[in-house]
């Protein structure tokens, strides 16, 4: 890490990055934001943000199972729990019985509520409310390594599944014409966003992850007119937010996930506007 | 000579899909060969859909379907072509229509820049669709209800299907627009030998393109050349007046 460390010293000897923890928390920000700028194109392209809200509520229910068994790190039980929770709703979804908003709301309720309950019972809840707002400046090394192993990895499923993604997303029974294994494609994106939400959690917060995974993709919706436009703008305005987003937390002395989501809403508008004016000019 | 030697076909065998409220496909037996557009009717409700989506592999049904190449050889993964009735997708998806032809081509995402080549198949692709070329670029979202038919048409037919399925393909389209695309649909039908099954309320078409026709309601009720089919009694009590009398 020292020789990253310097590195930083060397390419940007700012005030903001005298501090170890503001180093890390750069780290940690320049592998979280492209992860979720590439995977919220697709969580936004399927209409599927209502479902990563969800499995970012159900996290709660997965301290207070790690809690209740006694495992000291929180994020094993909080992924098991959150793959179980996503898998759930997938199955429930393909019976067709409800819509898909019924069936991720009672879920998403159910999930947030047996965390409450559960921590209210066995923990206190108050000790881990930290969880709801989240907290980047504690990041360490050994998660940054963790978060650039997962980057990886969605980079490699990226390269391999994204058009099995896109039609799958586009119209199943096009993409199922093209031998595309449209449950497992689905499933698969489900565990994706299980295990992004579930570890980024701890830093980014249950009430604003969300917002986190939609507003680049959103935002880049509003410019892009091809696939490739879409993941670039997407996984730019995410870095521009959080990096941004960062400094100005440590320049304003606020919460730098509430302040990352603020430039993410400012960027936003604007790309609403630069949408608007282009198809203006057209 | 490749027309008479070309064996392909697609035999389905005792299909039936039965979901939690009873049988909605009944022993379905139907045979489509080489070149054949095999014209699927019935009233609304039937199982049209239900046939072209266990087709698709999209439900599962008991029974058989067996596809065969063109040395009669069995197809254990056939490539099917797929043209929707109107496709339900978000129109203001960033996806182009070179995006979606070149996902259906290649492994390569379309996220990163398409190789000259792939650019150049897909553009082939859309002539022998009879679209222009200049849509590549373009938004599917932006395209014209006969525009987007013929894109549907390209993508499905590269590679070469084992089996077109074509559901009401053209119900967003202008009536001009409808003969190029059946006549297309036609030529496509002479040079490749492909079998096709259509799905279609409009009696007139269906007597104009197809070569059998299949009445269906939970089962086969009745099939064979479409004059014979058209004209008897039980076409007639479903849609009314026979066609062209």
């Amino acid at each position: 890490m020292d020789v990253i460390y310097n590195l930083i010293d060397t390419i940007l000897p700012f005030d903001w990055t005298a501090y170890i923890f503001m180093k890390n928390a750069l780290l940690a920000v320049l592998l979280i934001t492209p992860l979720f700028g590439l995977v919220g194109t697709v969580v936004v392209s399927n209409h599927m943000s209502f479902f990563s809200d969800a499995l970012g509520h159900c996290a709660l229910t997965g301290i207070a199972v790690g809690v209740m068994i006694g495992i000291g790190n929180y994020m094993i039980s909080m992924m098991g729990f959150a793959l179980l929770f996503a898998l759930c709703i997938s199955a429930v979804l393909e019976t067709g019985t409800s819509s898909a908003d019924t069936v991720i709301g009672v879920f998403s309720a159910t999930g947030m509520a047996l965390g409450i309950v559960l921590l209210s019972a066995f923990g206190g809840f108050s000790k881990y409310s930290a969880y709801l707002v989240g907290d980047i400046l504690t990041v360490q090394p050994a998660e940054i390594a963790l978060l650039l192993g997962v980057l990886v990895v969605v980079l490699i499923l990226w390269v391999f599944f994204y058009n099995s993604l896109l039609l799958t997303g586009l119209n199943e029974d096009l993409a199922a014409g093209k031998k595309i294994h449209v449950k497992f494609v689905s499933r698969l994106f489900s565990v994706i966003v299980a295990v992004i939400v579930t570890i980024s959690i701890k830093w980014v917060g249950i009430l604003i992850i969300n917002s986190l995974l939609v507003l680049p993709a959103a935002s880049a919706r509003n410019v892009a007119s091809s696939s490739r436009g879409y993941i670039g703008y997407s996984v730019l305005f995410s870095m521009i937010a959080g990096i941004s987003g960062l400094i100005l937390s440590y320049e304003l002395g606020t919460s730098a996930g509430g302040t990352i989501v603020l430039v993410s809403a400012v960027l936003f508008f604007l790309s609403w506007l630069w949408g608007r004016c282009r198809r203006g000019v057209r | 000579m490749q027309e008479k030697s070309c064996r392909c076909s697609v035999e389905i065998r005792d299909l039936t899909v039965k979901k939690h409220d009873g049988v909605i496909l009944d022993h379905i037996n139907l045979s489509v060969h080489h070149a054949q557009i095999l014209a699927l009717i019935g009233r609304n409700g039937a199982g049209k859909s239900t046939l072209l989506k266990a087709l698709l592999g999209r439900i599962p049904y008991e029974g058989n379907v067996t596809f065969q190449d063109h040395d009669g050889r069995v197809v254990e993964k056939p490539h099917i072509g797929y043209v929707p009735q109107q496709l339900a997708f978000d129109r203001s998806a960033p996806v182009t229509v070179c995006d979606l032809l070149c996902a259906g081509l290649q492994k390569r995402p379309v996220w990163l820049r398409p190789k000259r080549a792939m650019r150049e198949k897909a553009a082939s692709m859309l002539q022998i669709a009879g679209a222009r070329e200049e849509i590549l670029d373009r938004r599917l979202g932006r395209l014209s209800g006969g525009e987007l038919q013929r894109v549907l048409l390209a993508f499905a037919l590269e590679p070469m299907p084992d089996l077109l399925l074509l559901d009401e393909p053209v119900s967003a389209v202008d009536r001009k627009g409808i003969q190029q695309f059946y006549d297309l649909v036609t030529s496509m039908r002479e040079e490749y030998h492909m079998p096709v099954i259509l799905v279609s309320h409009d009696l007139s078409h269906v007597q104009k393109y197809a070569t059998r026709v299949a009445l269906l309601d939970r089962t086969i009720l009745m099939e064979g050349d479409p004059d014979d089919v058209l004209r008897s009694e039980q076409v007639r009590d479903i849609f009314g007046l026979p066609v062209g009398l």
